[in-house]
């Protein structure tokens, strides 16, 4: 124990920054070297938008799913719960579509039918964590099967489209935006920004860290603990909501299979970004790192043939592992 | 008493990287004899009986076992060599049953199958051996502190130990519970066990062993017969410097301001109409068995836990509490007595661990850590926190600069009541004195402050007044001269309850009552 102090002091004094923090910075990087030396097409601007706007709704998720697991909670039906709100967003638009018009109005409401949709979900899931003290585990992988059952059945085993004339309408929100990034980006890099700024500067983010720590302790220090644990899955909830928005416009229907395995790339992101997945303690920056770090590795092996991106899997279960493998050398080093 | 000891540590020394903990430490232990390892907390004592028992290699010296030098490579060898080691913090699986436990990693077998009708049988001889009323089928979850300790034992006899090593026994044990500990030791020792245990309490180090060993900063600075020795001189030899006045003085003129007026608290299962009357300027002593109730009724009051009372008035006002927000909004607060488990985040820094319950005073939507950090340099010089490096987690702190930080933690969110809750358990003299003088002083500034403990002495000691409780009820209030160890006994074991073994079932009863 004495040991482990005094070559944490003697590291923090040299500022060299633990493997944790260097962890996934360097595989990051690792990847864009690889990617652009093996196609030189990897670095233009239309493949580098094309990576961040399709990461940017797992991205998305992943920041809401940070506060969650470093809160001590796990939420596995956000990809199921975003179908849900998909083919619900669609249904009210194109139902709405006779009275409305296409026009700013019906995207709104499709906006608002998202986002309510998203927070009551995700209150749903906090209620039962918190109020009524089952699993988060359970109670997630019930939703989850809820949602994805009720999404299919919406779409009565096919699938969900929104009318042509609006489908054309909305298209912009995924594929437009200002100053060569995309909404999608945009908008995830706000979430990025004050979910950063939340997590390791606000009192909410000490609290989160505090409950997942040992939630005893934090009850005896005041903390809300149940408050706390409400709060982030209807973050995590209105955070879906929002991915689900700049979805809807990218393929304008939704199935059974929308957003399928999205929780599992949400809460691969997080870990390999350096938050416990026990809880208690998180970083929203390193989240954006293993979304990104995700995300390249598809789009590299999409570029190249030097694997088959049937694999792609299988290298990302490879760094999750790895991921969790350098935390905790991190941890007892 | 044999010539040639059991285990023998011979110039053990012991570095965690750079840093030397142990400094070439000799100690012998006899066959039949129970020796007492002393010292404050960081003085290195467990990493000495953690070699001993082999789950630590010491980097320089020898381990004799029967004058031979030995290897003990592992945990498993130490317990093949009939070394075992007894944790303050039980090493039973809590789901698995007495038996299971008992027999755990080298179960009986028949053929394929485990031999469960043997195993029992074993186990209910060993436990009858050890005088403990416990079914070989409990399962260990719902047993109380004193019968997990007696698990512990049979355990340890089920694997023919000749050396038992038990770190801090009487920690987590109520007095009744000690005693029948005690009475096994002896047992034990008749029998021929070598047996090293450490303890705070120099009053049972005095009584049960035959040699005592003082370690102070990682040597031993005294070994010899407990009968040569008083204890004032332990304590002097463990701390360095003279310890004989522990408590510091009361003030002279008792303290009248009632400050706190709690009547007809509920505590479901645990508190039954308890009324409390507390004055500003005095520390109030609220003493009485395991289980008496008296945790639950604090936690209760301060909103941890469900609880109705008929009424609640702090200074003067009628209060309502449902949260422990309430009872900090009205300047009241409580500081656990379980400081691990409740009281800390151990894999948090001390800057998060000390501003969590004050976080407001930090900023209401983004945390001033500059400021936070001012209040880290305040409270390593107010409290005397000795941290090598402020960086460092709470979980390495010792025990006592553990206590001081929770202490520290707590005083942040400057309440004006409060209640301390065993505020000394498992510290070193050197700091409990430290923190009765602090006690003292947040006294003599104007606070009321209720000190829950089980440690008599600490009671008699440091309380203007004391408050008994027993089953859940008030047993009795004593004031001045009234206050002694005889009279707080009476009223916490129920007046006319006679001889021994109605105190036995009395303090049993209560602590099942408080593991249910």
């Amino acid at each position: 124990m004495a040991m482990t102090d005094a070559e944490q002091g003697s590291k923090a004094r040299t500022r060299l920054p633990p493997m944790t923090v260097l962890g996934p910075i360097l595989a990051l990087v690792i990847l864009v070297l690889v990617g652009a030396a093996l196609n030189s097409n990897f670095l233009s601007a239309a493949n580098l938008t094309n990576v961040l706007s399709r990461s940017a709704f797992i991205g998305i998720i992943a920041v809401g799913m940070t506060f969650v697991i470093t809160a001590g909670g796990l939420d596995l039906s956000v990809g199921a719960m975003a179908a849900f709100i998909a083919g619900l967003m669609i249904l009210v638009m194109n139902a709405a579509l006779p009275a409305l018009g296409p026009g700013v109005p019906i995207v709104l409401l499709g906006m608002a039918v998202a986002l309510l949709a998203g927070l009551v979900a995700g209150l749903l899931n906090g209620f039962m964590v918190t109020t009524l003290g089952i699993e988060a585990f359970i109670v997630t992988l019930g939703t989850m099967g809820i949602y994805r059952s009720l999404v299919t059945w919406l779409a009565d085993g096919g699938t969900l489209s929104l009318d042509f004339g609006l489908r054309t309408y909305i298209r912009p929100i995924y594929f437009d935006g200002i100053l060569g990034m995309t909404w999608p980006m945009i908008v995830f890099a706000l979430v990025v920004i004050v979910g950063e700024i939340l997590m390791s500067r606000g009192v909410f983010g000490r609290h989160c860290a505090a409950t997942g720590s040992n939630e005893h302790v934090a009850h005896y220090s005041n903390v809300r603990v149940g408050r706390v644990r409400l709060i982030t899955y209807a973050m995590l909830g209105l955070l879906v909501g929002i991915a689900t928005i700049m979805y809807v416009p990218r393929l304008g229907s939704a199935s059974a299979s929308t957003g399928v395995l999205w929780e599992l790339e949400a809460i691969a992101a997080v870990i390999i970004g350096g938050t416990v997945l026990k809880g208690g303690f998180g970083r929203v920056w390193g989240t954006v790192l293993g979304v990104l770090i995700l995300g390249l590795i598809e789009n590299i092996l999409n570029l190249t043939d030097l694997v088959s991106p049937y694999l792609n899997g299988a290298i990302q279960g490879v760094i999750i592992i790895l991921a969790v493998i350098l935390q905790r050398e991190g941890r007892s080093a | 008493m044999t010539a040639v000891p059991v285990l023998a540590l011979r110039g053990i020394r012991r570095s965690f990287g750079p840093v030397e903990v142990l400094h070439g430490v000799d100690i012998a232990l006899h066959p039949g004899e129970v020796h007492a390892l002393i010292g404050e907390n960081g003085a290195g004592k467990s990493t000495t009986m953690k070699i001993m028992a082999g789950y630590q290699p010491p980097s320089e010296g020898d381990i004799l076992i029967d004058g031979q030098v030995t290897r003990l490579a592992s945990l498993h060898e130490g317990e093949e060599a009939g070394i075992v080691m007894i944790h303050q913090e039980f090493n039973l699986a809590e789901q698995l049953t007495v038996e299971q436990n008992v027999f755990l990693g080298r179960e009986l077998r028949r053929g394929l199958l485990a031999d469960r009708a043997a195993m029992t049988r074993e186990t209910q001889a060993l436990l009858d051996r050890l005088g403990c009323a416990v079914s070989p089928g409990a399962r260990v979850s719902e047993l109380s502190n004193s019968d997990k300790q007696m698990v512990e034992i049979a355990k340890a006899l089920s694997r023919r130990a000749r050396v038992l090593v038990m770190d801090e026994p009487t920690a987590v044990l109520t007095h009744t519970e000690a005693e029948v500990l005690f009475e096994q030791v002896r047992v034990l020792r008749a029998a021929g066990a070598a047996i090293l245990f450490t303890s705070h309490k120099l009053d049972e180090v005095r009584r049960i062993s035959d040699r005592v060993t003082v370690m102070r900063d990682g040597a031993v600075v005294h070994s010899g017969p407990t009968a040569d020795i008083s204890e004032d001189e332990m304590a002097t030899r463990m701390v360095g410097r003279d310890v004989s006045v522990l408590y510091p003085p009361r003030p002279a003129t008792p303290p009248q301001e009632v400050v706190l007026r709690l009547s007809g608290l509920e505590v479901p299962g645990h508190v039954e109409a308890l009324d409390l009357d507390l004055r500003r300027g005095e520390i109030l002593g609220l003493a009485g068995l395991i289980g008496a109730g008296r945790t639950e009724a604090m936690e209760g009051m301060c909103g941890l836990r469900p609880a109705r009372m008929t009424a609640l008035e702090i200074e003067g006002k009628p209060v309502s509490i449902r949260r422990p927000a309430d009872a900090l909004a009205h300047g009241l607060c409580y500081l656990t007595e379980d400081r691990k488990l409740r009281g800390l985040l151990l894999d948090k820094g001390l800057r998060e661990n000390l501003t969590l319950q004050a976080l407001w005073k930090f900023g209401r939507v983004f945390v001033d850590t500059a400021a936070e950090e001012r209040a880290l340099d305040e409270a390593i010089t107010t409290f005397d926190i000795r941290a090598g490096d402020r960086r460092v987690r709470a979980g390495n702190l010792s025990g006592g600069n553990q206590q001081k930080l929770l202490l520290a933690k707590t005083m942040l969110s400057e309440p004006r009541i409060l209640v301390v809750d065993e505020p000394t358990r498992g510290i070193d003299i050197g700091t409990k004195q430290q923190i009765y003088a602090f006690l003292r002083e947040l006294a003599a500034q104007g606070h009321a402050i209720i000190m829950v403990s089980s440690e008599m002495q600490e009671v008699i000691g440091l309380s203007d007044r004391v408050a008994v409780m027993r089953r859940g009820r008030l047993a009795g209030v004593l004031e001045g001269p009234a206050v002694s160890e005889e009279a707080i006994v009476r009223l916490a074991m129920g007046i006319g309850a006679g001889p021994a073994a109605a105190r036995d079932s009395a303090g049993a009863g209560a602590a099942r009552r408080e593991e249910a």
